[in-house]
């Protein structure tokens, strides 16, 4: 689509009358590379002080450019915004000069604490107690700690502190948003079926 | 010297010895609070103050504290727990609580096998994460302060306080003992009684050991108390006359009023 019939610069054979949504686009690329947490189409619309609506084509434009297979950087759209990440391929050479600090060595009780956060939150610490049956203080503290939760207003005026799950958690487990999170399968045949071996164990009980 | 607290001396239907040995057997559950009179404690350590005639407040305090954990202990003693109720329910409702809870236990085990597949998933991708920087901030400028005018505000901070004033702590602390001596010999004259007419003009602290008194001849079985509502005039008669010349020193048992 290059213009050379522009006679009153006949020197340039690159113009800078590009399309309008590739200018953007270049905004929406400097925006994503600047930032260290994913942006929402609506704080890069902010930034690039144009309507939302537009950001969605210079966003086209990005995710066919930076897909994995074709790049060494991918955008993705992850925590409620867009981000770029490193692409598969180049994770062995990333290992070598970086760690994963966050979810490197996350425990079983951890996982399950999470879990319950991510479902239920924001959730008392004695309601994650009662589910998992036991105390959760050192849990909920690391977990705070590693900044995949945080606390979120208290119960009632004066009650338990209650906790839901970070833009973080969503980001290192690559949930677009809490509800991408699969639907936990209905266990409701497994009411019955635990009714029954606790019926079992009861019977074999001496009286 | 103040006598530490611990050692108070006590002379009780259920124990003799010092308070701490008291404290350690309830404790190990050797002694059952229940058959322990703790208003006898507190009557002890009172006439040890008074004994002492000067007010050790660090002595007080520590008191204090024992001795509403006792009390504490021993209202929970008599009465029935609260994890009784929960025991109470019926075998088919707890089945029923107890499966819905492993359920959910389940559940959250379930998807906490899920987040780890996904850790999995995403362990070999990377990005950059940091704090996130906001937008700039508009910077906040104090005007300039005079070194002078600073120290001068160091020094209002840096001198002393006054000392509390514990003047009017000063207590007095009257034997009960001579408290019943008077109840008694009133009641030798007297079959009736009204409280507040008769501890008219005593300090504060000497109405709460009148009161104290009391309820020591109460609980002799030596009077009755009555009070119609809370806060209305404490009446105080005697048990029965035919009882009353156990208390009367007098060889004579005492006229019954007509």
């Amino acid at each position: 689509m290059e213009q050379f019939s522009n006679s009153a610069s006949p020197l340039r054979l690159i113009t800078t009358d590009v399309a309008p949504a590739v200018e953007l686009a270049r905004t929406v690329e400097a925006l994503l590379v600047v930032a260290t947490q994913p942006l929402s189409r609506e704080e890069l619309a902010a930034a690039a002080q144009v309507d939302a609506d537009l950001i969605g084509e210079a966003l086209d434009i990005l995710t066919d450019r930076y897909r994995e297979d074709a790049s060494g950087i991918v955008l993705e759209l992850v925590a409620g915004g867009w981000a770029f990440r490193a692409s598969s391929a180049a994770s062995e050479a990333c290992a070598r000069l970086f760690e994963k600090p966050v979810e490197k060595g996350l425990s079983q009780a951890a996982l399950e604490t999470l879990a319950i956060v991510a479902y239920l939150g924001p959730i008392t610490r004695p309601e994650i107690a009662r589910i998992r049956g036991v105390n959760v203080d050192g849990v909920i503290a690391g977990l705070a700690e590693r900044g995949l939760i945080a606390e979120s207003g208290r119960e009632g005026d004066y009650g338990a502190i209650r906790y839901r799950t970070t833009p973080l958690f969503e980001r290192i487990f690559g949930l677009e948003s809490l509800d991408s999170l699969p639907r936990v399968d209905d266990v409701g045949a497994d009411v019955t079926e635990i009714r029954a071996r606790l019926e079992a164990v009861a019977e074999k009980r001496p009286a | 010297m103040p006598v530490a607290v611990r050692e108070l001396e006590l002379d009780l239907d259920a124990f003799e010895g010092p308070f701490d040995l008291l404290l350690s057997l309830v404790l190990r559950e050797e002694l059952p609070l229940k058959e322990v009179d703790l208003a006898e404690i507190v009557i002890a350590f009172v006439e040890h103050l008074a004994g002492k005639g000067e007010l050790d407040l660090d002595a007080c305090g520590e008191f204090l504290v024992l001795i509403s954990a006792l009390l504490e202990l021993k209202a929970r003693a008599m009465f029935p727990e609260e994890e009784a109720e929960l025991a109470e329910l019926e075998p088919e409702e707890a089945a029923e609580e107890l499966a819905r809870r492993l359920a959910a236990y389940r559940r959250a085990k379930e998807a906490a096998g899920w987040l780890r597949g996904r850790l999995d998933e995403r362990r070999d991708l990377f990005f950059r994460l940091g704090p996130a920087p906001g937008a700039p901030k508009p910077e906040r400028r104090l005007a300039p302060q005079p070194p002078l005018k600073l120290a001068e505000a160091l020094r209002r901070l840096a001198i002393e306080p006054p000392a509390p004033s514990t003047s009017h702590m000063a207590l007095r602390f009257p034997p009960t003992s001579r408290f019943l001596d008077r109840w008694r010999s009133l009641l030798r004259r007297r079959t009736r009684l009204d409280f507040d007419q008769e501890v008219e003009g005593l300090s504060r602290v000497e109405v709460a050991v009148a009161f104290l008194a009391l309820l020591e001849l109460r609980k002799q079985n030596e009077i009755a108390i009555a009070q119609s509502a809370p806060f209305a005039p404490i009446r105080i008669s005697r048990a029965d006359a035919e009882r009353s010349h156990l208390w009367s020193s007098s060889a004579t048992p005492p006229a019954r009023s007509a």
